[in-house]
């Protein structure tokens, strides 16, 4: 697919959008429908999408594997750590309340940095998988 | 029960059912996994239907509605999906190595070459 | 969705299987946005559509197998699943109608979310506020359901390079 110029063209043009989006979804989770799930799932499809156009190889160099390893773990770590901030600031683990001057603003801040380590880890566990199953077919036994 | 809540049901239990014989029937372990997805989501159906009020909008709460669809369902399910795309990713690796190991996808032969060498532990990987 | 279904189960080339199924979720994605559940219709197309189905076509081009055995005998599994749905039916039959508002499902809980989320946590999104506050361990446990599979996959499918000594995890 790498010589096919409409593909190529499209490609270019529409993954930027596409990561834009998904940003667009993660942030807007509290106004409308969204939230961490589906904004990971949108960036782990662009970065699918890249390379299916371009080679996995392209997109090892550009989105290499310790990095989504990474990605996988620390997003579990901010989940945790959020958890871990309330039990610092004097209230039980995984209370948001504590987290700002007041009960609302410490409820936003909570629920922002859960959704962005939940859409963290899902965007790494997508690519995780799908670098995995690229790979295999790589040296065959 | 209105003719419509009895086609929510029907549609759910036919979809049910559906996914349940492509799981049992078909020895192919793709397309085994494939009707479990299906089962899956004749399951979310199951949940969110009853929650839908007619004449009532999104749960996004809004001072211009005063209706809303049950929002409860919909957390539940979106955790489903997720943990179902997890559960498929898992799946879908075993087979791969299954398919490595014994050669093949089709649980029969899978089943026939098990019973020629039971003390193998499996053909060399 | 229930034609796609049939042919899914008729049919007996895998890739139509795998095309089939990620446009039976788009349906299913409709289907729920009719229902209004917008997120659960959102993440339903990016995940059933998107990458289910590429995953399932990376699996089958690994497993190079692009027909599956015809099947012998039908009649066992469609019993079977014909006494489950007599028997779901008659579970339906208990099952609170479709749009009565007084079904415990609308009662017990629910109304408090709906009245204080707003109040409470300053997000109008009540999904999002209950997945994310009020049900928050849930999501923290979906998450760590989410790594593990991330990490069962690379304990499966990685490659170690140590091939001269003959062992290859």
């Amino acid at each position: 697919m790498r010589r096919d110029l409409v593909l190529r063209v499209i490609a270019r043009t529409l993954i930027p959008f596409i990561l834009l989006f998904a940003l667009y979804v993660q942030f807007h989770g509290d106004f409308g429908p969204g939230g961490g799930f589906q904004a990971g799932v949108i960036i782990a499809a662009a970065i699918i999408f890249y390379a299916l156009i371009q080679g996995v190889e392209a997109t090892r160099k550009s989105v290499p594997e310790w990095l989504v390893e990474t990605m996988v773990a620390s997003g579990v770590l901010i989940y945790y750590g959020v958890g871990a901030a309330g039990l610092l600031l004097g209230g039980n683990y995984l209370d948001y309340f504590v987290l700002s001057h007041d009960t609302v603003h410490g409820q936003e801040r909570g629920i922002f940095w859960v959704e962005v380590g939940v859409a963290v880890t899902v965007s790494g566990v997508m690519l995780m998988v799908f670098y995995m199953f690229a790979s295999r077919a790589k040296d065959p036994e | 029960m209105t003719l419509i809540g009895f086609l929510s049901y029907a549609i759910t239990i036919f979809l049910m059912v559906a996914g349940l014989t492509i799981v049992v029937s078909w020895g192919n372990l793709i397309k085994t996994l494939v009707g479990l997805g299906i089962f899956q989501t004749s399951v979310y159906l199951l949940f969110i239907a009853p929650g839908k009020l007619i004449g009532g909008t999104a749960p996004i709460l809004d001072p211009r509605f005063t209706v809303y669809s049950n929002p409860l369902p919909h957390v539940l399910i979106l955790t489903a999906i997720v943990v179902g795309v997890a559960t498929l990713a898992l799946g879908l690796a075993l087979v791969v190595r299954i398919r490595e190991a014994y050669g093949t996808i089709e649980e029969d032969e899978i089943l026939a070459l098990d019973a020629e060498n039971p003390d193998d532990g499996g053909p060399r990987a | 969705m229930a034609l796609a279904v049939v042919v899914i189960a008729r049919s007996r080339s895998l890739f139509t299987v795998i095309i089939l199924g990620g446009a039976y979720s788009f349906m299913m994605a409709t289907v729920l946005t009719v229902l209004d559940a917008v997120d659960v219709a959102m993440t339903e197309a990016s995940v059933g559509a998107g990458i289910s189905t590429v995953l399932l076509l990376s699996a089958l081009y690994l497993c190079k197998n692009e027909e599956a055995a015809p099947h012998g005998r039908l009649w066992l599994p469609l019993a079977v699943s014909i006494t489950t749905a007599g028997m779901l039916v008659y579970g339906t039959l208990g099952l609170p109608a479709f749009n009565d508002p007084a079904a415990p499902i609308h009662t017990h809980v629910v109304p408090r979310y709906l009245n204080d989320a707003v109040r409470e946590t300053g997000v109008p999104n009540v999904v999002t506020a209950v997945l994310a506050s009020y049900r928050g361990y849930d999501t923290l446990g979906e998450t760590t359901v989410v790594f593990t599979a991330g990490v069962g996959v690379i304990a499966l499918l990685r490659r170690r390079r140590r091939q001269k000594q003959g062992a290859v995890v």
